[in-house]
């Protein structure tokens, strides 16, 4: 088995590689690469993001044949893909953060700005907060409701399909913070820094 | 519900554990890797190295220290000292760091802060700022503590956060390695301020003090080094002691 962690220049992504390596070990070969053939055989892709919408987005799109193969990859084979925090926001089809940007389309819906409720609410959101599974997700398989999980963002994913949404955590309102559309996976926290029950879930995802 | 984060706090120095009493006096106490691995199993929610190594020719040691910690714990690393430049912190992101805390070159040179929030983000850009109290404010200084700048820390902070940092790491010189407690006046002044979230350091001598900085300091997150480090309160201690005066934190 091949899991591929798709390098796009998105920013920091050693703790990404750093995880699905421990998690994987020997047993699973993990890639990191922008290569389009080597995404292409792969059986799982991993879709990290920090930064900005804009940054992320503009970033994939620099990356020539990156988007059709990752569509391809996702949307025609339908083969296993997890975003992490903007992986995940990017499968809307827009995003509001510095401008207002196309998102890769995947899951109808829009990326806004959490409301801080002026100023009630320190943002970014930064650090562990419980996630309310609402939906049985592959990918929380042994995972127990209320877990607590590491995030950092400012915006928030809000999707038009509300079946689509797998957990939420409640920070200002109800956030949205995993996603599973057929095999479309995504969480807005960040498992690779979620201690052992962030590593349960990068496990999960492997061994789907 | 968001969890108050407790963050252990390793002075790091040639790629070794110090800690320093108004950061002088400097005493050696182990292997950061380590120490990092018993805090982040103990519950901590986030470790941060601070870089005090002085010359040049070992700065190296860091990205060494940075890279076997992060492939060992899956917390979040927070890494700071010496911190001059956009590619500095790339350095330190592709060694494992999930971030950086700018401190002398964030006062000498913001831009520094504008440039790499918007390269890498600002959830990865922490700004550090010492400051010491003179008559009815607060100035901030720069250089491990060395230097005056004359700067207003408030007003500072609310520059920085439109600089584009991620959060604030407060730390009162005053208080600093004195064991009497942050310096509440100060957190709580500048976290009403801004809307960022505020890291209280400096000072902590119990675990009251880590209460006081969260409920009267008003932080999001308490950073302490002495109390976990010579043993004196495990990190498991003091989230079980917030809790019990209803903090709420991630046990």
């Amino acid at each position: 088995m091949k899991v591929t962690i798709v390098d796009y220049n998105s920013g920091n992504i050693s703790s990404v590689i750093n995880s699905f390596k421990e998690v994987a070990k020997d047993k699973v070969n993990i890639e990191v690469t922008s290569d389009l053939n080597k995404i292409k055989s792969s059986d799982k892709v991993v879709l990290p993001g920090q930064g900005s919408f804009k940054s992320c987005v503009d970033a994939l799109n620099k990356i020539s044949g990156l988007v059709d193969t990752l569509n391809e990859f996702a949307i025609n084979n339908k083969k296993p893909l997890l975003g992490i925090c903007v992986g995940l926001q990017m499968f809307a089809d827009l995003g509001f953060e510095e401008t207002e940007t196309k998102g890769l389309g995947w899951i109808s819906g829009k990326v806004s700005k959490i409301d801080n409720q002026n100023g009630k609410y320190k943002l970014p959101h930064i650090g562990w907060n419980q996630i309310n599974i609402v939906k049985d997700s592959k990918i929380f398989k042994g995972i127990e409701n209320n877990s607590h999980m590491y995030f950092v963002h400012s915006y928030q994913f809000v999707p038009e399909d509300k079946n689509v949404i797998s957990a939420t955590t409640d920070y200002s309102s109800n956030i949205v913070c995993a996603v599973e559309k057929e095999n479309i996976f995504g969480t807005q926290f960040h498992p690779e820094k979620s201690d052992k029950i962030g590593l349960k879930i990068i496990d999960n995802f492997i061994n789907l | 519900m968001l969890k108050n984060r407790i963050i252990p706090c390793l002075d790091v120095k040639n790629g070794r554990v110090v800690k320093g009493i108004n950061f002088i006096d400097l005493q050696d106490a182990g292997d950061p890797v380590e120490q990092a691995k018993i805090y982040s199993d103990g519950g901590a929610d986030e470790i941060c190295f601070l870089d005090i190594t002085a010359s040049n020719e070992n700065r190296d040691t860091i990205y060494d220290v940075v890279e076997r910690t992060s492939k060992n714990c899956f917390v979040p690393l927070t890494v700071g000292g010496g911190v001059r430049s956009a590619e500095d912190i790339n350095k330190l992101l592709n060694c494992g760091a999930d971030k950086v805390s700018i401190n002398t070159a964030a006062v000498q040179n913001p831009e520094v802060v504008i440039e790499s929030s918007k390269k890498f983000g600002s959830q990865c850009i922490v700004v550090a700022i010492d400051a010491k109290k003179n008559k009815d404010k607060w100035e901030i200084f720069t250089h491990g503590g060395r230097n005056n700048t004359g700067i207003d820390a408030i007003e500072f902070a609310k520059k920085m956060e439109d600089s584009g940092a991620g959060e604030l790491l407060v730390t009162s010189m005053d208080r600093d390695g004195t064991q009497v407690g942050y310096d509440i006046e100060l957190m709580s002044k500048i976290s009403s301020m801004i809307n960022i979230p505020v890291i209280a350091s400096g000072g902590v001598g119990n675990l009251d003090h880590l209460v006081d900085g969260i409920k009267l300091g008003n932080a999001s997150a308490v950073l302490a080094a002495s109390i976990f480090h010579y043993g004196k309160h495990s990190v498991k201690e003091a989230k079980e002691y917030l809790d019990s005066k209803g903090i709420p934190v991630r046990i």
